[in-house]
C-alpha cells in the first residue's frame, strides 16, 4: 500500500495541490463504482476516497445520501467496499476508505484494518470518530501502517486541532464550512484561517473538503491548501447521467480534468 | 449522582463500555460548551430555583402518585401510578425541554431545534420555545407526521416550524440525523434540544439531570403513601428518558427491582420490533455506544412499534449499562399487549394512557403474576389523547351505537 502523503509530496514537487476524489462504493453498483473511480484516477485524481455507504450518514447532504441509499438498496456489503478498494488501489493511486464508525466496529476494528491493508488500502477517513474516542482504531492503524485521517473544523479550538493533527497520519482533513457535504456556489472564507491554524501544528499536508465543485473553486482552495477534496460534484455527475454509463464516465472525466487544471493553476504560497 | 452515572467523558459502565461521544469534530466545541454551561448551571442556585419554579408553576410538577385500586385488584398486586400524564403538554417530556430551553437562554442562543417521534418532545419543545421566546424548528419523520398529525398541528399552533424528514426510513432516527445536519450548520446560534437520554455526551447525563425529578418525587411519595419503598419500579423504554428519570431515584436502593419494557412490535421473533436491549447488539448510533438494531454490516435496521415514541432502533447508553450490570431488567411488550393494557387502564381507572406508557402497564401486569401482593410503581409517562387515531383504527371505535 501507499500512504496518501506520498501523493501529496508528489503534487508539492510539481508545485501544485493534490486532487482528492470521492465516490461511494456500490454506486451505481459495485462494478460501476470501480469503473468510475478508475476513470477519476485516469483523468488526474491523486488520491481516492471510497465511501462506505451507511444507513445514518449525519455529515452528508442530499446528494451523497441519495447515492449511499441507492448503493445500500442495491445490496452493497462491507466486503464489496474492500473489493472496490483492491481494484482501485491496484492502479497505484493511494486509496482510502471514508466511513462512519459503526460499520468498522461491527466488522471488528483489527479485522477491518488487516483486511483493508491486505486489499492495498491506504487508510481511513473517519467523519464521526475523533482521536480522543479512537484508541482501538489508532492501535490497529499503527499496527498495519495505515493512514489515520481525522477531521478539523472551523469550530475546533487550537488545542483540539493540535490533538487531532498529532494523531493523524497521511494528511489532515479540514472541513471548509460548518455544514454537511454538498456542492456550494461560493467557496468558504472559513477554510483559509482553519488551514493556517492547522499548519501551525503539523508538517502533514492539509486537504480542504466540503463544497468544491469546479476548477475555479479548486484553484482558489489550492492557493492555500495542500489538497482539494471533492465528493458531491462527482456523485452529481453520475446522478445526472443515471442510466447512461458512458455519459456518466465522460462527465466524471471532464469534471476531473477541470478540477485537475484548477489545482495545478493555484498560486502556491 | 449514583455509582451508575457517567464519567467525565460520558462513559457508563467503565471506559469504552457504553456512551461516549462519537460525533463530527465540527460539533465537539458545541458539546463541550454545552457540558460546561450545564455543569455551571446545575450548581447555580438561581438557575436551579428558576427551573424548579417553572416546573411547579408552569408544568404542574410534582405529578401525583396515584394508588390504582381497581387496576390493583385486577393485577393481584398494589399498583402505584406516577402520573406524568397530568403534566402540562401531557408527558414527562416537559421537564427535559424546560431545563434545556432555560440553559439555551443562559447560553445566549436564540434558536432551538428538536427531533420528535410521536410528537411529544416536539410539542414540549415548541411549548418551551414559545414560553421563553425562542425560535423553534422541529424535525419529524414523514411517516410520523402522518400518524401523529394532531401533534404537528399543535406544534404549528405554538409557532414552531415542523420539517417532514423524507430520508432513510422517514421515522425518528432519520429526524435525529436531519436535526444533527441542521446543527452542524447552525451551531453558533442554535441549541439542539435532544429529546431523550441518548446521543453524545453530555446529553444522556444532561437529560437525566432534568427528568430525574420523576424518580426523586416518586420515591418520597411512595414512602409517604405506603411507609416503605416499592418492591419494583417499571417504565417503558424507547430512547429511555422517562425510564431513566424514574430509575435514577432508586438505583442505589438495592432492594427495589427495576424493569424497563421495550416495544416488542409484532413480536420479537418476527423481527418487526423495537426491543433494542432485549434483541439488539452493541454498536454506535447517534453519537453513543449502546445497544442497536443492526445487521451484520452495522447498518441500522428499521424498528417497528405501534407506538411512534418507542419506534427507535437505539437506546440511551445508561440503560445499556444498567442491563449489562444486571441492575435493571429489560423485557419486550408486543403491540397487542400494549393496546389491551391501554383499554384495560381506560376501563378500570378512567385513565387513557399514551400507547408508550401502556407498554409499561402491560409489562407490569405480566411481572405482577410472579409478584402477587407486592407494590409495583409504574411511570405513567404520558396521556393518550395523541393516540386516539391509532386507537380508533385498532379498536374499530368512533361509530356511535356500535357494540363496545
Amino acid at each position: 500500500m501507499t500512504s496518501s502523503s506520498a501523493a501529496f509530496a508528489k503534487a508539492r514537487a510539481e508545485n501544485r495541490a493534490a486532487l482528492v476524489g470521492y465516490l461511494p462504493a456500490g454506486f451505481p453498483d459495485v462494478d460501476g463504482s470501480i469503473a468510475a473511480l478508475r476513470a477519476m484516477v485516469d483523468a488526474g485524481c491523486d488520491v481516492i476516497e471510497i465511501g462506505l455507504p451507511y444507513s445514518d450518514p449525519v455529515m452528508d447532504g442530499p446528494t451523497i445520501q441519495a447515492a449511499a441509499q441507492q448503493a445500500l438498496e442495491g445490496g452493497v456489503r462491507t466486503a464489496d467496499v474492500l473489493r472496490t478498494v483492491e481494484a482501485v488501489a491496484a492502479t497505484g493511486t493511494p486509496t482510502l476508505v471514508m466511513t462512519y464508525w459503526n460499520p468498522v466496529e461491527r466488522y471488528g476494528v483489527e479485522r477491518f484494518a488487516a483486511d483493508l491493508a491486505s486489499a492495498g488500502g491506504a487508510g481511513l477517513i473517519t467523519p464521526d470518530l475523533t482521536p480522543d474516542f479512537a484508541p482501538e482504531w489508532i492501535a490497529a492503524a499503527d499496527q498495519h501502517d495505515l493512514d489515520k485521517v481525522f477531521l478539523v473544523a472551523p469550530s475546533s479550538t487550537d488545542e483540539r486541532i493540535a490533538m487531532t493533527t498529532a494523531a493523524c497520519r497521511g494528511f489532515v482533513y479540514a472541513t471548509a464550512v460548518m455544514g454537511v457535504t454538498g456542492a456550494r456556489t461560493s467557496t468558504s472564507d472559513l477554510a483559509g484561517p482553519l488551514v493556517s491554524r492547522t499548519k501551525a501544528t503539523t508538517t502533514l499536508p492539509v486537504g480542504v473538503g466540503l463544497g468544491v465543485s469546479n476548477g475555479a473553486q479548486a484553484a482558489e482552495v489550492a492557493s492555500y491548501a495542500d489538497g482539494v477534496i471533492v465528493g458531491s460534484a462527482f456523485v452529481r455527475a453520475l446522478l445526472d447521467n443515471a442510466g447512461d454509463r458512458a455519459a456518466g464516465l465522460a462527465a466524471l472525466t471532464a469534471l476531473t480534468e477541470d478540477l485537475a487544471a484548477g489545482v495545478a493553476g493555484g498560486v502556491r504560497a | 449522582m449514583s455509582t451508575y452515572g457517567a464519567d467525565d467523558f460520558g462513559w457508563f459502565g467503565g471506559v469504552g463500555a457504553f456512551g461516549g461521544r462519537f460525533m463530527p469534530e465540527a460539533l465537539i466545541a458545541a458539546l463541550d460548551e454545552l457540558d460546561i454551561a450545564w455543569q455551571k448551571a446545575m450548581v447555580d442556585p438561581a438557575f436551579v430555583a428558576e427551573f424548579e419554579g417553572l416546573l411547579q408553576n408552569y408544568a404542574g410538577v410534582p405529578s401525583m402518585l396515584y394508588d390504582a385500586h381497581r387496576l390493583s385488584e385486577h393485577a393481584g398486586a398494589r399498583i402505584l401510578l406516577k402520573r406524568e400524564d397530568l403534566n402540562h403538554t401531557g408527558a414527562h417530556k416537559i421537564r427535559n425541554v424546560l431545563g434545556q430551553a432555560l440553559l439555551t437562554k443562559r447560553m445566549g442562543k436564540t434558536r432551538v431545534i428538536a427531533e420528535t417521534g410521536a410528537g411529544q418532545h416536539g410539542v414540549a419543545s415548541a411549548t418551551a420555545a414559545a414560553y421563553l421566546g425562542l425560535d423553534c424548528t422541529v424535525y419529524m419523520g414523514e411517516v410520523d407526521t402522518e400518524r401523529q398529525a394532531l401533534n404537528v398541528a399543535r406544534m404549528q399552533l405554538l409557532g414552531a416550524e415542523v420539517i417532514p424528514v423524507k430520508s432513510g426510513s422517514r421515522t425518528l432516527k432519520d429526524a435525529i440525523n436531519e436535526a444533527l445536519r441542521d446543527w452542524v450548520a447552525s451551531v453558533d446560534h442554535t441549541a439542539y434540544l435532544f429529546g431523550t437520554a441518548a446521543g453524545p455526551h453530555p446529553f444522556p447525563s444532561l437529560v437525566l439531570s432534568f427528568v430525574r425529578g420523576i424518580g426523586d418525587e416518586a420515591r418520597q411519595q411512595c414512602l409517604d403513601l405506603t411507609g416503605r419503598l416499592p418492591d419494583a419500579i417499571t417504565a417503558c423504554v424507547g430512547g429511555g428518558s422517562n425510564a431513566i428519570g424514574l430509575f435514577a431515584g432508586f438505583l442505589d436502593d438495592a432492594d427495589v427491582d427495576i424493569y424497563g419494557f421495550e416495544a416488542g412490535g409484532d413480536g420479537v421473533e418476527t423481527g418487526r420490533h423495537a426491543a433494542t436491549i432485549f434483541a439488539g447488539s452493541i454498536g454506535v448510533l447517534h453519537g453513543a455506544r449502546t445497544f442497536v438494531l443492526q445487521d451484520e454490516d452495522g447498518q441500522t435496521i428499521e424498528s417497528h412499534s405501534i407506538s411512534a415514541g418507542l419506534d427507535y432502533p437505539g437506546v440511551g447508553p445508561q440503560h445499556a449499562a444498567l442491563a449489562q450490570a444486571r441492575r435493571a431488567t429489560y423485557l419486550p411488550v408486543t403491540d397487542a399487549e400494549a393496546m389491551d393494557a391501554m383499554a384495560l387502564l381506560a376501563r378500570t381507572e378512567g385513565i387513557i394512557p399514551a400507547i408508550e406508557s401502556a407498554h409499561a402497564v402491560a409489562g407490569t401486569l405480566k411481572v405482577a403474576k410472579e409478584r402477587q401482593g407486592e407494590t409495583l410503581l409504574i411511570n405513567l409517562s404520558g396521556r393518550g389523547d395523541k393516540d386516539m387515531g391509532t386507537a380508533l383504527e385498532y379498536f374499530h371505535l368512533g361509530t356511535a351505537g356500535a357494540a363496545k
